[in-house]
């Protein structure tokens, strides 16, 4: 099968932004619907986050809340102004410790209880994971702003 | 003493390539023979002094000096020997050094196999690579000094990460090393074709065996990775499409492309601009790996460095090197185009297709990977894109790939028919269709995802075995037959043993969560674990609640594994390490979770899981790089002569 070179060229460049068309939409499509937003315990609190989205939750393991029942583990996370309750099934991660840094992935309830898929894992136990950090320095920030007025 | 010479080397190492990367390069661009001689003598030099340096830092890991701050941070006294050599590379500065030590030694194996390249060429590579070692050096230098010393000498060191105390660190990110660096000897030829004006199948030839050696690596090492994640992590993933896995991947992916793209080139003279954009863009990624995982700006699971002022100077560095060669690129560009030209049927077709596949998925991967970044440091909020993005993006792009790839290499160069290729590859597909679609019948639960996997590795294997097969009845032919044509075949099996892996393991696999005391079963598939006994055993530097599990099949106890949770004297992190029993055709895993409290016998969390085919996975890996090997070490690579290139020559036609 020849074709003129002219021909030629114009089907190769009509199949190449075809597929690459067809590729971005993939790819786009997919990237929308599995963003993952974060926020923090006051975020939630002021009712900004998603009722039927998952999205990520982070800051302090409050101490003395983490009660077991089985497999469901639930405790309570805290940016030192707002607190959330977790309830997650299933095995912790090694680094899971009431008083550290916790990340977790999953729903809030209409009661506003989050509902965790997921708890992330750091691996070392001095690192504190960006997010956490995040919002507890969000909620310092609040604190210093308050204290100012 | 011994830290202040390694710190000296690497000062004289800074020097010495400085001073012979930039006259070899002038060198070879004004063609004055004095300086182009610098160039082999200049990279042994600099191979010398880092790696002298790297012995210092090791010796001083080994002798357990406390007094240089990396070894305090990273060692202590009761880590057992191997893992102190290790722990070298367990944190950023000494992983930058292991970056140097592996750029320096391809820079050595170029300068001891190229004697049939000629001096202008390989003084310009060279000169690139001693650029490119400064950077590197200087980056060392000013931010980030293995050989720092401490004022007040701790005791002892604060350890290494207990997740890094395993082979797998032994291993991996030195053969992960190997190949990231080993992309910038495709990008060290591409510039100096760009510098030379000249591009030409000779150019190619050369080029080959190098990017396939680095791809190897690079295969090597992400498989080694994902192997270890595998099984020490002990959440029984084997990819997580973490960020830092995700820079190993893109260059894997790019490379890939650019292995292809460099066989048109090699063959037909065609796509060289492409070729050399490939072998930009894939240094490039293996550079922004390293930013990614070093710089510490990741949520990721490997990343030990939270220092701002290093990312910074990666990012500068990642600027020049990715601006300057693409302000080249442009500028030269124009005079390395190909001439030439091919049907819409053809062998150069079904590459190019799969090079724009192969790319488009590298983009994929690296909008996933990028866009929380680039968003957070913006300062527009805090996001993540998860594991369901890239399977939902990766699989589509890469079904077509595994399907054209038969049809490349069963096409010939230039031109060829549609009624042709469909009378040679008919059977074959009919056979893997109906294959593909009653093999999960077999086990007993049909699903169109693995329907299809299987149907598509049935594709390659039986097209590559038919043409194995065709080429060793011709007695005559498969003497003369090269080497890498076969390892061309070996690797594209390799894929087919990975993809059945990948496909049975994402069908099958079954998972359970339970909470168990000592005496209680739990089943999983067909078979069925009994927590005997829980006992506490001590390591050499760790004591450990170590799990008795029988695995019974039928009645039959198949054995006993033993699944232990660590904890470590000097850091008191708990560690899960697994226990997996593996066979052919299936991995049974099992790991240990916390003590649950409660009333009555003391219980346990365990996580069970029944993995099918899981370890194919990394066989179709490790296939991969022996046929990439077998095609690297193909003897016509080594020819001082350039043959005359066969249009028309299937045999040698490795794509």
């Amino acid at each position: 099968m020849t074709m003129k070179p002219r021909h030629k060229r114009s089907a190769m460049i009509v199949g190449a932004l075809a597929a690459i068309g067809i590729a971005a939409y993939f790819v786009l499509n997919a990237f929308q619907s599995n963003l993952v937003f974060f926020f923090t315990p006051s975020q939630v609190g002021a009712g900004e986050a998603p009722h039927n989205r998952a999205f990520r939750i982070g800051g302090m393991v409050k101490e003395g809340t983490v009660k077991r029942d089985n497999l469901t583990v639930s405790f309570v996370v805290t940016d030192t102004l707002k607190e959330v309750p977790v309830s997650y099934t299933g095995i912790l991660p090694d680094l899971f410790k009431e008083g550290k840094g916790v990340v977790a992935q999953g729903q809030l309830n209409a009661d506003g209880h989050f509902t965790a898929s997921e708890v992330l894992a750091k691996h070392d136990e001095n690192y504190m994971p960006p997010e956490a950090q995040h919002a507890l320095d969000q909620a310092a920030i609040e604190k210093a702003s308050k204290t100012l007025k | 003493m011994i830290p202040e010479l390694g710190h000296f080397a690497l000062i004289l190492a800074l020097l010495v390539a400085a001073v012979f990367g930039t006259l070899s390069l002038a060198g070879g661009q004004q063609g004055r023979a004095d300086w182009m001689a610098l160039a082999r003598p200049g990279a042994q030099v600099l191979w010398l002094l880092v790696g002298f340096s790297f012995l210092c830092l090791a010796y001083s890991f080994y002798s357990n000096d406390f007094s240089v701050l990396y070894v305090a941070q990273h060692s202590n006294t009761q880590l057992p020997d191997i893992y102190r050599i290790a722990a070298v590379w367990g944190g950023h500065e000494g992983s930058l050094l292991l970056w140097l030590l592996m750029l320096c030694s391809w820079m050595m194996a170029v300068s001891l196999f190229s004697s049939q390249l000629p001096d202008a060429m390989v003084s310009r590579v060279l000169g690139v690579l001693a650029l490119i070692a400064v950077g590197f050096l200087l980056f060392m230098l000013i931010t980030s000094s293995p050989f720092e010393r401490l004022v007040d000498i701790p005791v002892d060191g604060r350890d290494l990460n207990p997740l890094l105390q395993d082979p797998g660190l032994v291993f991996h990110p030195p053969m992960l090393y190997m190949g990231y660096v080993g992309m910038s000897i495709p990008f060290a030829f591409s510039i100096a074709a760009l510098l030379n004006g000249r591009l030409d199948a000779a150019w190619a030839r050369w080029t080959r065996p190098w990017a396939t050696a680095a791809w190897i690596c690079l295969t090597i090492g992400i498989a080694m990775g994902s192997w270890w994640a595998y099984y020490e992590l002990g959440w029984g993933g084997w990819w997580f499409w973490d960020p830092v896995e995700n820079a190993s991947f893109l260059p894997w992916l790019v490379g890939t492309a650019l292995m292809h793209s460099l066989a048109v080139t090699e063959k037909r003279g065609l796509f060289r601009s492409w070729t050399i954009m490939l072998s930009l863009i894939a240094f490039s990624l293996s550079l922004l790996g390293t930013f990614l995982v070093r710089s510490g700006v990741l949520t990721s699971v490997h990343a030990f460095a939270t220092d701002p002022k290093r990312g910074v100077f990666i990012l500068l560095f990642l600027a020049v090197v990715v601006g300057s060669s693409l302000v080249l690129f442009a500028a030269r560009q124009g005079k390395v185009r190909s001439g030439g030209s091919f049907s819409l049927i053809s062998r150069e077709t079904f590459l190019l297709v799969n090079n724009v596949l192969l790319t488009t998925a590298a983009a994929a991967v690296l909008l996933g990977t990028m866009y929380p970044l680039v968003i957070d440091a913006l300062n527009l909020g805090k996001l993540s894109v998860g594991p369901p993005y890239f399977n939902a993006v990766f699989a589509p792009i890469m079904t077509p790939v595994l399907f054209f790839m038969v049809i490349g290499s069963y096409a010939r160069w230039k031109n060829d028919t549609v009624a042709d290729l469909t009378k040679k590859l008919r059977p074959i597909a009919i056979i893997s269709v109906l294959l593909g679609c009653a093999a999960p019948l077999l086990a007993g639960e049909w699903s169109a995802l693995v329907a299809m996997g299987l149907t598509l590795a049935i594709w390659i294997v039986l097209a590559s075995a038919a043409q194995i097969y065709r080429q060793l009845k011709d007695t005559v032919n498969w003497k003369s037959t090269p080497v890498s044509y076969w390892g061309m075949h070996v690797a594209h099996i390799g894929i087919a043993v990975c993809v059945v892996g990948i496909t049975l393991v994402k069908g099958y696999e079954l998972e359970k969560d339970v909470r168990m005391t000592v005496g209680d079963t739990v089943e999983v598939g067909s078979y069925t674990f009994r927590l005997t006994g829980i006992s506490e055993v001590p390591g050499p530097n760790y004591k450990a609640d170590r799990g008795s599990v029988e695995l019974i099949k039928g009645d039959k106890v198949l054995r006993v594994l033993h699944p232990e949770k660590r904890t470590y004297f000097s850091s008191t992190m708990p560690m899960t390490e697994a226990a997996i029993d593996t066979r052919f055709t299936r991995d049974v895993y099992v790991s240990l979770g916390e003590k649950l409290e409660g009333e009555g016998k003391p219980a346990w969390a365990m996580r069970v899981y029944y993995k099918p085919f899981v370890a194919w996975i990394w066989f179709g890996c490790l296939f991969m790089a022996i046929g990439g090997a077998m095609a690297a070490l193909d003897k016509r690579y080594r020819k001082k002569v350039a043959a005359k290139l066969n249009m028309d020559d299937m045999k040698g036609a490795a794509a």
